[in-house]
């Protein structure tokens, strides 16, 4: 149920295909049964990639989810309370082509926008949770997605709650101009107000989170988790390569380089995700531990 | 004038830059000071305090340089992470001192670079963003030219935010965004239409407060009146409770998204 975007990964081919009588002799085997790991290029059983958390047992790549799998693998069971969950994007601005990208990114993400928020509890501990999703639009920032993740910080204020924001984002929405830029002002109003009340907020960053989203409310938690070589960076590496004509070290912009430059507080493995998370909010909640 | 006219125009190499502005209003007062005590002074962005008929007050302009020599000195005006740094500092310190803090922007981005990253280009713009939000101070921030999205933003988190009539203001170059939308970037007269960044456009959507009209030529008298409005607006804030003036600037930017009903369905 949670597998929609593992069908966007490259499926394995298979060397009979085309191959006249032989292909049609070969066995049957359905399409989404293997997916090959994109970094050590393994094949793996889908099966087994949804039982490991979605990371690659041989060499532990994090592949990407989305949010639903995201919150389901986050939270204690049936604790999730979606919020705001009917707030829709429409064309502001009446620019080429977004009309039709939202509704098809509508459908093939099964989300009304590219942040999901609600409140949850992990491990008893209440929290107000916002999960971004790529497969909205590559996780980009509109007023929407900025409404609903002020709202979540707001609700977290008046409620001394804290905040976990999961990002993954391409940048601010070009689709709607000037307005998508002024959501990374409105969100970091609302973060430090949220801030100001003593209260405490965990990023964690997931591949790959950029642009408008890295230059506004990813980078301003107290405490900043990143989850193994994703991506994270203010302008993507290829503008980079664009901008300075040369090719970038290796492993520029992961999240262990982000944590050698000083602006990360940790990688943490998604398998230690929920614990590590769990400790963070009850070493913060007023009752102790 | 056509959007990609005034995209023109707020490019123009003979443009007045925050430096002139900075020399034009407020004269010989101006003393600047360097440096983000971290890691160095980015001369992109010019900064210091100066004043304002007889109030002091600290001003930060993003500065492209007004030749080749001194626009390769400033790196054509895209700033590095200790610039904005730099910016911040100066604006605590007239929280301290209770000046109020007046911006020019004119920047194309904030800087794409191996060291930009590494010293967190978002980092430093997110800190901006958030700080200036509860910045116990006034701030004012005019576009005098071009207003390069995060770059532009991290020194526009303002009570007011004015622009020069052909400056522009924009979440993406309109090349950039010709080139993700239509694969081709000399489509750049369109892309300026669409993403609608005139002083015009961005004043009916309540994104900017106002508009400064331009001269046939950029002459003294567009700086004493705009030495004038500044004036008066700065020192009407000043008059303001903290926490009336924090407010207001809070809902300035709480507004976009919220109260547009028109555009939000919402089963609340």
């Amino acid at each position: 149920m949670f597998n929609s975007d593992i069908f966007n990964f490259m499926k394995p081919k298979n060397e009979l295909e085309n191959q006249g009588e032989w292909a049609e002799s070969r066995p049957f085997i359905p399409d989404e049964l293997w997916v090959k790991c994109p970094a050590c290029k393994n094949m793996i059983l889908t099966s087994d990639l949804e039982d490991n958390l979605k990371v690659c047992s041989k060499c532990g790549h994090h592949f990407r989810t989305n949010a639903r799998y995201r919150i389901n693998i986050t939270v204690d069971e049936d604790s999730f309370k979606e919020m705001d969950a009917d707030l829709v994007s429409e064309n502001i601005l009446d620019f080429p082509e977004y009309t039709r990208k939202l509704k098809t990114s509508k459908m093939s993400s099964g989300e009304n926008e590219s942040v999901i928020c609600g409140t949850a509890e992990i491990e008893g501990s209440k929290t107000v949770l916002c999960v971004m999703d790529s497969s909205f639009m590559m996780g980009s920032m509109g007023t929407v997605t900025g409404e609903k993740i002020t709202r979540a910080f707001e609700y977290a204020t008046e409620n001394n709650l804290p905040v976990i924001v999961f990002t993954v984002s391409g940048g601010a929405r070009m689709q709607e101009g000037i307005l998508s830029l002024m959501q990374m002002a409105k969100t970091s109003g609302a973060v430090k107000r949220h801030s100001d009340k003593g209260l405490l907020y965990i990023t964690v960053l997931t591949d790959p989170t950029t642009g408008g989203v890295t230059a506004s409310f990813a980078m301003e938690g107290d405490i900043i988790l990143a989850e193994p070589k994703a991506l994270i960076g203010f302008a993507g590496p290829r503008v980079i390569e664009q901008t300075i004509r040369q090719k970038l070290p290796k492993d520029f912009q992961t999240a262990e380089f982000l944590l050698e430059k000083g602006f990360v507080d940790a990688v943490v493995n998604r398998k230690d995700m929920k614990k590590t998370l769990s400790k963070l909010l009850k070493l913060h909640s007023k009752e102790g531990i | 004038m056509s959007a990609i006219d005034k995209v023109n125009a707020a490019r123009a190499n003979n443009r007045p830059t925050s430096i002139d502005y900075i020399n034009k209003i407020f004269g010989d007062s101006f003393i600047e000071l360097h440096g983000d005590r971290k890691f160095g002074d980015d001369k992109a962005i010019v900064g210091g305090i100066a004043k304002l008929n007889d109030m002091p007050v600290t001003v930060i302009g993003i500065e492209k340089g007004r030749n080749l020599k001194e626009r390769m000195e400033r790196n054509f005006g895209s700033a590095h992470p200790e610039g904005y740094r730099k910016a911040l500092r100066l604006m605590k310190q007239a929280e301290k001192f209770r000046r109020p803090v007046i911006c020019f922007v004119d920047t194309s981005g904030a800087y794409c670079g191996i060291g930009a990253e590494e010293r967190g280009q978002g980092q430093a713009i997110a800190e901006n963003l958030m700080e200036m939000m509860t910045l116990k101070t006034p701030i004012l921030t005019i576009l005098i030219g071009e207003g390069g999205s995060g770059g532009a933003l991290a020194l526009a988190v303002a009570d007011e935010v004015w622009m020069l009539e052909n400056a522009i203001y924009s979440v993406i170059s309109p090349e950039g965004c010709a080139s993700i939308l239509w694969k081709d970037s000399s489509k750049t007269a369109e892309a300026s239409e669409c993403l609608k960044i005139t002083s015009q456009d961005l004043f009916s959507m309540g994104v900017i407060e106002r508009i400064i009209r331009e001269p046939k030529d950029l002459d003294s008298k567009l700086f004493d009146g705009l030495k004038h409005i500044i004036a008066q607006t700065v020192s009407k804030k000043l008059e303001q409770p903290i926490d009336v003036l924090l407010d207001n600037r809070y809902n300035r930017f709480r507004k976009f998204g919220k109260d547009s009903a028109t555009y939000l369905r919402n089963d609340e």
